[in-house]
C-alpha cells in the first residue's frame, strides 16, 4: 500500500513537473547592459528570479541558489525576437487551398531541429513560426520560445502570446494556386477577392451564430449553424483576436489589403518583406501596421527588383513599427548583424537599430509586455556578446531564455543535435540550405524564394 | 515664397523639376582626370598605415607620401578619413544574373555538361542594375562566373566601371570545374548513394577523356600548323581545354567535401593543372593536406550555414581562419549576385572568427590578386597600381561606417544606387498622405 502510495505520489510530482515549463535564476554581473528602453547602464549587473528579471543595476546581491555569470567587458542586451521564421518547424505551407485559416503550425513544432540551437548561438530567445506564402490566406502561427533541450513540443510555446495567422500577397499565391492550380488568384486582382469573399462569409459567419444564440434563448429546438474551422478563424480575425503577419512586396499590395481591412474594421496588422514599404510609409503609418523586413535582401525575384537596402531606416523616420526578420535558418543566426546594416544603410542610432530585433519584433508579436527590453518584471531572456553587438566582430557568448542557459560558447559541445541517429552517417549536402524557407513544401522550393 | 507669374517660365521650372527627378534613376557618370587625397590615413594591405597623401592620375596610383601637391589635380580632404584599396570578390555571377528567379535574366547557367568555349564576359550586362549597388560599398573589382555541369566555362575578372564588357575587363580569366563527388545535393536528392557513386565514377571517366583527348587534339594542332596536308577538326571544346590541359590557364576547380577535396588535391597532382580550389567549405577538416598541396583556395560565403547537421554551429565562419592558420593561402568570396557588397561583412566574419582582421583584409585584397597572378596591378596601395581604391570614415568591415568615395581605374565613381536613390526620393515622400 505504502509502495503504492509512493508510486502515485512520485508520477503526480514528476508530470506537474513536466507540465511546468523550465525557469531558473542567474546573477549576470558588471556587464554593459543595453537595455534598450532605458539607456546604456554600465558595469550592472541583470539579475533573473524563477525566469523573470527582478533587479537591474549595480553590485546587486545574488539570490541563493542563482547561477552566477560574470560578463565584465562583455555586452548585455535582451534576447533577440525574429518575427518570421520557420525553423522548429515540422511542415510550413499547406499548399492545397488558397484559404487554410484553419490549420496551425502549432500543431507541427518540432523540438528536436538543430536549428534552434543555431539560432540561440546568434543570441535568439524567441520566433515567430510561421506558416508559408503558398496561400493568400495560410494557416495561423506561432510564438515560441527557444527552449532547446525540452523533448516536448508544447514546451516552446510561449505561453499566453497572442494568436496570428500568415496572409501572402503577389508572386507566391499567384503562382502555387493561379499558375499551378488554375484557381484563383492569378493575379492581385484575384488575391484581393479572395480576401473579401473570406471577410465576407466569415461576417455572414457570425451572425448566424449570433442570431442562432438570440433564438436558442427563446427556442430550444433553435438549429446551430454548421460548425466551421475555417470561418471560426477567420471570425476571430474581425474580431480582433488574431494578428494578421502578411507577407508582402509591392506598394499596391501593400494599399490594397489596408484598404481591405479598413472595410471589415480590422485593425491588426503587420507586413512581413514589405521590400516596397518604404515607398508608402506614410500610409503604414497613419494605419498603424508594422512592417517586418529583411535588411538587404533584394532582386531574387521581380517584385523585388525595385528594392533599397534603406527601407528599414525609411520606415523608421516615417514612424512605422520596423522590425528585421530572418525567414532563414542562416540569417537567423546573425540577426544582430542584419541590424546592424541599417547603420550603413540610413545611420540608424545604435538603439533604434537595436529596437529592430528586439522591442519592435515584440510589439510585431503582442508580447511586448513581456519580452524586447531588460526591464524588471520582464522575462528572463538575455543574449550577452563579447563586444557591442552591432559591430560585425561581435560574437555572442550565452543565450539564457527565461533564466535558464540555453548557449554557452564555452560549455557547449560541437555536436548539438538532441537525437542523432546512430546508425547514420551525418552526411554533407551539397545544397543544404533548401529548409526553413517561405515557400517549403510547395514542390518548388528553389533557393531565395522567399 | 514669390509666385512665378509667366506661364512659360512655369512650365520651364516644372519641366527642369520633372527632368531632374527623373534622371534619379540613373546614377551618373564617372568621371576621369587626376584626384589628390589629402591627410588620410592610407591602409596599403602591404605597407602597413601610413598617413599622407595619395595622388591618383591616369588611371593609377601616381605616388603616396606626405605633403604631395600636383598642379591641376581635384584635391580631396580626407582628414580623418581611411583609404583602402578596392576591394576584390573571388567568386560571384555579378552581370550575369539580373533576376534570379526570373529565368530569362540569368545568363550564368548554359545548357550541357562540359562548355569550356563559354566566355562569362560576352554576357557580363554593364547595365545590371546590381554593380552601381556593389561598387558603392568598396567593391571594385569581381570575378564573375558561370555555372552548371562538369565544365561550366570561362570565369572572367572585371572591373565594376564602364559601358562594355571589353571596358569592365581586368585581364584574368579561369576554367571552371564542378569537381565530381557523390554527395547528395540536397534533402530531396532522390538518388540512391550507389546512383550517386555510379555518376562520380562516369564524370570521372569523363574528365580523363576530356583530357586525353585535348592532348590528342593538341599535337594533331601542332602537327597540322607545320604540315598542311593534316586536316584538324573543328571541335570548340578540345581547342578551349588546351591552355587548361597544358597548365597555363588556370583552373577553378568547386569543391566542398572534405572527402572530395582530398580527392582533387590527389587529381590535380595527377593531372599538373594550375588549379585553384573555389568553395571548399570543409576545407577546416582537411586544411593540413590542401597546405601541403600549396594549392590555393577562394572560399566562400563565410556567412552560411554549417555543411553538416553535427557540425558546430560557427565552421562556416572559422572555416577560412582554419585554413588560414594550417598555411593555406585563402581568399574570400561572396558568392553572391545582388548582395556582392556584404563582401566585407563576410570577411569581418572571418576575422571575428579566427582569422584576424589582416589576414582577412588580405583575403580580399591583396591575396585574390596574387592567386590570379595580378598582384602587381592589384590589391593594395602602392605607387604604380591601378587606382582601385575608396574613401571611408572608418573600418569597411564594420556596418556603421559609411563609404564616401570610390575610384576604379582613376574613375571617380557617382556614389549612387538604385538603393540610395529611392532613399533620397522616399525618406520625405512629397505627396506624403496629406498633402
Amino acid at each position: 500500500m505504502f509502495k503504492q502510495s509512493l508510486m502515485l505520489f512520485l508520477l503526480l510530482t514528476v508530470s506537474a513537473l513536466a507540465a511546468q515549463v523550465e525557469k531558473g535564476s542567474i546573477h549576470i554581473k558588471n556587464g554593459t547592459v543595453l537595455t534598450v528602453t532605458n539607456g546604456i547602464l554600465e558595469n550592472a549587473d541583470v539579475v533573473i528570479e524563477n525566469g523573470i528579471i527582478s533587479r537591474i543595476g549595480k553590485g546587486l546581491k545574488t539570490p541563493s541558489g542563482a547561477k552566477v555569470v560574470d560578463a565584465t567587458g562583455q555586452f548585455v542586451m535582451p534576447g533577440i525576437i525574429d518575427a518570421h521564421s520557420h525553423i522548429a518547424l515540422d511542415a510550413v505551407n499547406e499548399s492545397t487551398h488558397p484559404i487554410t485559416a484553419e490549420v496551425q503550425t502549432g500543431d507541427v513544432l518540432d523540438p528536436l531541429d538543430v536549428g534552434i540551437y543555431r539560432a540561440l548561438a546568434g543570441g535568439v530567445t524567441a520566433t515567430h513560426a510561421m506558416h508559408g506564402s503558398a496561400n493568400a490566406i495560410g494557416g495561423q502561427c506561432e510564438t515560441i520560445k527557444l527552449r532547446y533541450g525540452t523533448y516536448n513540443p508544447s514546451d516552446l510555446k510561449m505561453e499566453g502570446a497572442p494568436r496570428t495567422i500568415k496572409f501572402a500577397l503577389g508572386e507566391n499565391p499567384m503562382r502555387v494556386h493561379g499558375e499551378g492550380g488554375g484557381l484563383m488568384s492569378r493575379t492581385r486582382m484575384g488575391i484581393e477577392h479572395t480576401f473579401r469573399r473570406a471577410f465576407s462569409e466569415a461576417q455572414q459567419y457570425l451572425a448566424a451564430q449570433e442570431a442562432y444564440t438570440k433564438e436558442k434563448a427563446s427556442d430550444p429546438t433553435a438549429v446551430a449553424p454548421m460548425y466551421d474551422r475555417r470561418l471560426e478563424a477567420l471570425g476571430d480575425i474581425l474580431k480582433g483576436d488574431i494578428i494578421i503577419h502578411c507577407h508582402s512586396y509591392r506598394a499596391d499590395e501593400i494599399l490594397m489589403l489596408m484598404n481591405v481591412c479598413k472595410d471589415f474594421g480590422i485593425k491588426k496588422l503587420v507586413f512581413q518583406h514589405v521590400n516596397e514599404g518604404f515607398k508608402v510609409a506614410p500610409e503604414l503609418a497613419e494605419f498603424g501596421a508594422g512592417a517586418s523586413v529583411f535588411a538587404d535582401w533584394w532582386a531574387y525575384k521581380f517584385e523585388v527588383y525595385y528594392s533599397t537596402a534603406y527601407n528599414a531606416a525609411i520606415l523608421t523616420r516615417n514612424g512605422v513599427v520596423t522590425s528585421i526578420n530572418s525567414d532563414s535558418g542562416d540569417y537567423i543566426r546573425h540577426l544582430f548583424h542584419q541590424a546592424g546594416k541599417t547603420q550603413r544603410y540610413g545611420k540608424l542610432t545604435d538603439n533604434e537599430a537595436l529596437r529592430l530585433i528586439t522591442l519592435n519584433p515584440a510589439i510585431q508579436l503582442g508580447i511586448d509586455s513581456r519580452v524586447g527590453s531588460l526591464e524588471k518584471g520582464k522575462d528572463g531572456d538575455v543574449a550577452i556578446f563579447s563586444a557591442h553587438p552591432l559591430s560585425v566582430y561581435a560574437i555572442p557568448q550565452m543565450t539564457i531564455v527565461d533564466g535558464i542557459v540555453r548557449f554557452d560558447i564555452k560549455e557547449d559541445s560541437n555536436d548539438q543535435r538532441l537525437d542523432p541517429d546512430p546508425e547514420k552517417v551525418d552526411m554533407m549536402m551539397l545544397d543544404y540550405d533548401e529548409d526553413h524557407r517561405c515557400m517549403e513544401g510547395t514542390g518548388e522550393a528553389l533557393l531565395h524564394n522567399h | 515664397m514669390r509666385l512665378i507669374k509667366n506661364p512659360i517660365l512655369l512650365v520651364l521650372v516644372v519641366l527642369l523639376t520633372t527632368v531632374a527627378s527623373l534622371s534619379a534613376q540613373v546614377v551618373g557618370k564617372a568621371s576621369k582626370g587626376a584626384f589628390l587625397l589629402k591627410n588620410a590615413t592610407i591602409e596599403t594591405v602591404t605597407k602597413g598605415s601610413v598617413k599622407g597623401d595619395l595622388l591618383i592620375k591616369d588611371g593609377k596610383i601616381a605616388n603616396i607620401g606626405p605633403n604631395l601637391s600636383a598642379a591641376g589635380a581635384k584635391e580631396i580632404d580626407c582628414t580623418g578619413k581611411f583609404i583602402y584599396p578596392g576591394f576584390i570578390d573571388g567568386g560571384t555571377n555579378l552581370g550575369l544574373v539580373e533576376v534570379s528567379s526570373v529565368s530569362l535574366t540569368q545568363d550564368s547557367r548554359e545548357a550541357g555538361d562540359v562548355k569550356p568555349f563559354l566566355e562569362a564576359l560576352t554576357a557580363v550586362n554593364p547595365s545590371s542594375v546590381a554593380i552601381p549597388v556593389t561598387r558603392v560599398s568598396g567593391v571594385t573589382t569581381v570575378i564573375t562566373m558561370p555555372e552548371g555541369g562538369l565544365i561550366p566555362g570561362k570565369a572572367a575578372l572585371i572591373n565594376l566601371v564602364g559601358y562594355s564588357p571589353n571596358e569592365m575587363y581586368a585581364g584574368f580569366k579561369a576554367m571552371r570545374m564542378n569537381f565530381p563527388s557523390s554527395a547528395a545535393r540536397g534533402r530531396r536528392d532522390n538518388r540512391s548513394e550507389e546512383d550517386r557513386k555510379k555518376e562520380e565514377e562516369k564524370k570521372f571517366k569523363e574528365i580523363t577523356e576530356l583530357w586525353d583527348e585535348t592532348k590528342l587534339f593538341a599535337k594533331i594542332k601542332s602537327a597540322s600548323a607545320k604540315d598542311a596536308s593534316i586536316v584538324q577538326d573543328y571541335n570548340p571544346t578540345l581547342e578551349a581545354m588546351i591552355p587548361v590541359v597544358e597548365g597555363k590557364m588556370p583552373l577553378f576547380i568547386e569543391v566542398n567535401r572534405s572527402s572530395d577535396i582530398l580527392s582533387a588535391l590527389k587529381w590535380v597532382k595527377k593531372m599538373g593543372v594550375k588549379a585553384v580550389l573555389t568553395g571548399v567549405s570543409e576545407g577546416w577538416r582537411v586544411a593540413d593536406s590542401i597546405a601541403a598541396a600549396k594549392i590555393p583556395v577562394i572560399t566562400g560565403p563565410v556567412i552560411d550555414m554549417p555543411a553538416r547537421q553535427s557540425d558546430r554551429y560557427d565552421r562556416p565562419y572559422a572555416n577560412a581562419g582554419l585554413m588560414s592558420k594550417a598555411g593555406v593561402t585563402v581568399a574570400i568570396r561572396s558568392n553572391d549576385t545582388e548582395n556582392v557588397r556584404d563582401l566585407p561583412f563576410h570577411a569581418g566574419f572571418a576575422a571575428a572568427y579566427g582569422m584576424g582582421r589582416e589576414e582577412a583584409l588580405r583575403a580580399i585584397t591583396i591575396v585574390p590578386a596574387q592567386i590570379m597572378g595580378l598582384g602587381d596591378r592589384l590589391g593594395s596601395l602602392e605607387a604604380g597600381k591601378d587606382a582601385n581604391l575608396f574613401i571611408c570614415d572608418g573600418d569597411p568591415m564594420e556596418t556603421k561606417t559609411q563609404i564616401q568615395q570610390v575610384f576604379i581605374s582613376g574613375w571617380e565613381i557617382p556614389m549612387n544606387s538604385r538603393h540610395s536613390l529611392l532613399y533620397d526620393e522616399f525618406l520625405e515622400r512629397s505627396p506624403g498622405v496629406k498633402n
